[in-house]
C-alpha cells in the first residue's frame, strides 16, 4: 500500500495554523526572540556606527604627529631629567618617514613680565604675564604653523643666540604688536628682544599661540634653560607608530626609556580597539539573548506538545507518520524563530537609525546583519524545537489518544 | 510480538482464502498483555473474530473488559502480543510502523467518544484533515469534505468552529471525518458515550444509514441498547470474546432499531 505523505505546502499551512490558533502565546514567545535579536542588531549596529564615527573623525593631522617628551623636565639646574641632545633635529630627521622636527620647552622667566616698553609702570598696564617658550628652527614646520607677519627664526638666530622672538597671535594681540617691519621690541623683564615675526596659526602645540617664542640658543644664554621638554615630529601618513617607536632609540640608544613618545593610534588599531570593546558586549548580549530566546521557544513548544497530545494522537490515527508530527512542531518553532529574527532585526535597525539620527551620526550597518539576524532566529527556533518535536514524534498514537481525551 | 509472529506468518493467506474477499478483518488467536509494574495483565485472550464487508458489528462489554484494547488492535493503533490479524486479505500483524500508518490512514476511519476535533480549525478543515496525509490535493480535500458533511447533514456548518456546535453535531463532524476517505471499516469507540439519549439516537440513526450505504462498521459500547442496533453483537469480558445470540440482545432496543430501518 502506498505510504502516507505530507506536502511542504500542507506542512507550512498546518504549522502556521497551529501557531495562529494560539495567537497571544505565539506573540509572547516571539517577543522574547524579538528582544534578543533586536538587542543584538542594535548593539552591533551602534558599535559599527560608533566605530565608523571615531574613524571618521580621525584626521590626517593627528595621524602624522609624533610627540616625544623627556617626562616634562627642562633640564635646569638640579633637574635630573634627561636633556634632549642638541643635535636632536638631525638625529630624528634621518629617520625614514619624518617630514619635520622641532623642539620646544617652557622657559622659566621667574615671574618676569613681558611688555613693549622698558619703563617701570607701577600700574602694570603694559606688563603682561605671558608664557615664554624656547623653540628650535624646525618647529614651525613640525607644528605646521603659518606666519601672519614677518618670519620664523632660523639656524643662524639659533647659533648666534640672537635676541629675537616670534609672537603667537594671542601674545601679539595682548602686546599690541601687529607689524614687524619697524622691528618692534618686547621686553622680558628688562631684556629687550626684537620681534621678527608673528604667527598666524599652528596646527599642533596650541600653547605657542599665546606665547613669546625665542630660539633655544637665545634661551640658554639669557635664561636658565638647558633643554627642550618636548620634541614635535611631523611624519608621513602611516609612519606614526614606527617613528614613535624609533625616536627614543634615536635620541638615546643606550637609554631609550628616558624619552617617551606618543602618536595618534592608527585607524586600524583604533577600529580594532573599538570593536574589541564592543565585541565583548556583543558576545555577552548575544549569548544571553540566544539562550533566553531558545529557552522561551523550547518551553512554549514543549507546552504546546503536551497540550496537543490529543491532536497528535488524532493525526497519527489519520495517517501522520512520526516524522510528519516532528516536522510540524519543528516548523512551528522555526517559524517563531524566523518571525522573532525578522521583527527583531527590523526593530534593531530602527534603533540604530533612530539613535544615529538623534546624535547626527551616519548609521553604519553591515549588510550581513539584516540577513544574519533572521537566520539566527531560524537557528534559534530550530534548536529550540528539536526536543519538543522528538517528544511529539515519540508519542504512541494509542497513548496520545487516551491522554488527549 | 516476536513470540507469536513466526507461526502466524502463513495465517493471512489461509484466512483470506477460507474467508473469501468479503471478510474485511479477521482476528485469529489474538492476545494482548500489558505489564503493570511487574505484573502481566492480559487485556485480550485468544480472540477470534471476523467482520464481513458491509457488516455492522457491535462489541459489547463493561468497563475494563478489554474492548478499547480490541478496537486499538483492530485500528492498528496498537500491536497484539500474539495472534494473527488479516485486514482486507493482508496480514498486518508484522507490518512496520510506516506500513501500519498507511493502512490506518487510507483504509480505516475512527470515531472517538471524545470527538477529537481540532477546536481552532473549521468543521470543513477538521473533516479534510483525514486526507491531509494521503496525498490528496487541497481543492479535492475540500470538495470531498463538503460531500461528507452533506452526507451527515452538516453542510451548512462547514465554516463553523467545533466550539460553536452541539455535542451531536460534533460527533457528526467526527463521523464525516471518518468516512471522507472511503474507508474499508469504520471503528467507533463509544460514539454515543458523551451524548444525551435524544442525540445518541440521531447518531445511531446515522450509523444505520451508513450501514445501509454499505459501510462496514465496528462499534464498541457498554450499552446493550446501542449494541442492539448492530447486525451482530459480540460480548467481551476479561479479554475473551463470545458471540451473542440475537435473542440475548435487548428485545425492545432491537425492535426499535428494526422499526427505524
Amino acid at each position: 500500500m502506498k505510504g502516507t505523505t505530507l506536502s511542504w505546502r500542507d506542512l507550512v499551512s498546518e504549522a502556521v495554523s497551529g501557531l495562529a490558533s494560539r495567537p497571544t502565546r505565539t506573540l509572547l514567545t516571539v517577543a522574547g526572540t524579538v528582544l534578543g535579536i533586536a538587542a543584538l542588531v542594535a548593539t552591533l549596529g551602534l558599535a559599527q556606527t560608533a566605530s565608523n564615527r571615531i574613524v571618521g573623525t580621525f584626521s590626517e593631522l593627528e595621524a602624522t604627529s609624533v610627540v616625544v617628551t623627556n617626562e616634562g623636565g627642562n633640564g635646569g639646574a638640579g633637574d635630573t631629567r634627561a636633556a634632549f641632545p642638541e643635535d636632536h633635529e638631525d638625529r630624528l630627521s634621518r629617520l625614514n618617514g619624518v617630514n619635520a622636527v622641532g623642539a620646544l620647552g617652557e622657559i622659566n622667566i621667574e615671574g618676569a613680565t613681558v611688555s613693549t616698553v622698558a619703563l617701570d609702570d607701577p600700574a602694570g598696564q603694559d606688563a603682561h604675564h605671558l608664557s615664554v617658550i624656547a623653540a628650535s628652527p624646525g618647529l614651525l614646520a613640525a607644528v605646521q604653523g603659518t606666519m601672519g607677519a614677518g618670519r620664523w627664526f632660523d639656524a643662524g638666530h639659533e647659533t648666534r643666540a640672537d635676541n629675537v622672538v616670534v609672537l603667537g597671535p594671542g601674545a601679539a594681540n595682548r602686546l599690541g604688536v601687529f607689524r614687524v617691519d619697524q622691528q618692534p621690541v618686547v621686553f622680558i623683564g628688562k631684556a629687550p628682544f626684537v620681534v621678527i615675526g608673528v604667527l598666524d596659526d599652528v596646527a599642533r602645540q596650541a600653547s605657542m599661540l599665546d606665547a613669546v617664542i625665542m630660539p633655544e640658543g637665545t634661551a640658554r644664554r639669557s635664561f636658565d634653560y638647558t633643554s627642550a621638554d618636548t620634541v614635535q615630529i611631523d611624519v608621513l601618513v602611516g609612519a606614526g607608530e614606527l617613528i614613535a617607536e624609533q625616536a627614543p632609540i634615536s635620541l638615546n640608544p643606550n637609554a631609550p626609556e628616558t624619552f617617551s613618545s606618543r602618536t595618534a593610534p592608527s585607524p586600524e588599531s583604533m577600529r580594532n580597539r573599538v570593536q574589541s570593546d564592543t565585541n565583548a558586549l556583543f558576545l555577552v548580549l548575544g549569548a544571553v539573548s540566544l539562550v533566553v530566546g531558545t529557552i522561551g521557544i523550547a518551553n512554549v513548544t514543549l507546552v504546546s506538545v503536551l497540550e496537543r497530545v490529543g491532536e497528535i494522537g488524532l493525526r497519527r490515527a489519520v495517517g501522520a507518520r512520526p516524522r510528519h508530527v516532528a516536522t510540524q512542531f519543528l516548523l512551528e518553532s522555526t517559524t517563531m524563530g524566523l518571525a522573532g529574527g525578522v521583527i527583531g532585526a527590523t526593530i534593531g535597525i530602527l534603533i540604530v537609525v533612530g539613535v544615529s539620527a538623534f546624535q547626527q551620526w551616519t548609521p553604519v550597518l553591515s549588510p550581513l546583519i539584516p540577513v544574519g539576524a533572521p537566520l539566527l532566529g531560524v537557528v534559534t527556533g530550530l534548536v529550540a524545537g528539536v526536543y519538543p518535536a522528538l517528544r511529539a514524534a515519540s508519542l504512541e498514537p494509542v497513548d496520545a489518544l487516551r491522554a488527549g481525551t | 510480538m516476536a513470540d507469536g509472529a513466526e507461526p502466524d506468518t502463513a495465517a493471512p493467506d489461509t484466512a483470506a482464502q477460507s474467508s473469501g474477499t468479503d471478510v474485511v478483518l479477521s482476528l485469529r488467536s489474538i492476545a494482548k498483555t500489558y505489564l503493570a509494574g511487574d505484573v502481566e495483565v492480559a487485556a485480550l485472550r485468544d480472540v477470534d473474530v471476523e467482520v464481513s464487508r458491509g457488516e455492522y458489528v457491535s462489541i459489547l462489554g463493561p468497563s475494563g473488559s478489554g474492548k478499547s484494547t480490541l478496537l486499538n488492535v483492530l485500528g492498528l493503533l496498537d500491536r497484539p502480543t500474539a495472534g494473527s490479524y488479516v485486514f482486507e486479505g493482508m496480514e498486518v500483524t508484522d507490518l512496520d510502523e510506516q506500513e501500519r500508518t498507511a493502512v490506518r490512514g487510507r483504509r480505516i476511519g475512527f470515531v472517538f467518544q471524545a470527538f477529537h476535533l481540532l477546536s481552532h480549525r473549521t468543521v470543513e478543515d477538521n473533516v479534510a484533515l483525514s486526507m491531509l496525509y494521503t496525498g490528496v490535493g487541497t481543492a479535492e480535500r475540500l470538495r470531498r469534505a463538503k460531500q461528507a458533511l452533506e452526507s451527515v447533514g452538516l453542510a451548512h456548518r462547514s465554516s463553523f468552529l467545533p466550539t460553536q456546535l452541539s455535542g451531536g453535531e460534533r460527533q457528526r463532524v467526527a463521523i464525516a471525518r471518518a468516512i471522507v476517505t472511503d474507508p474499508a471499516v469504520l471503528l467507533a469507540d463509544e460514539p454515543t458515550g458523551n451524548l444525551d439519549s435524544v442525540t445518541s439516537e440521531s447518531i445511531l440513526a446515522l450509523f444505520d444509514d451508513l450501514r445501509r450505504r454499505g459501510l462496514t462498521i465496528v462499534m464498541i459500547t457498554h450499552d446493550a441498547h446501542v449494541a442492539a442496533r448492530a447486525d451482530r453483537a459480540v460480548h467481551i469480558r476479561d479479554g475473551r470474546l463470545t458471540e451473542l445470540p440475537p435473542a440475548a440482545i435487548a428485545a425492545p432496543a432491537r425492535a426499535s432499531a428494526r422499526g427505524q430501518r
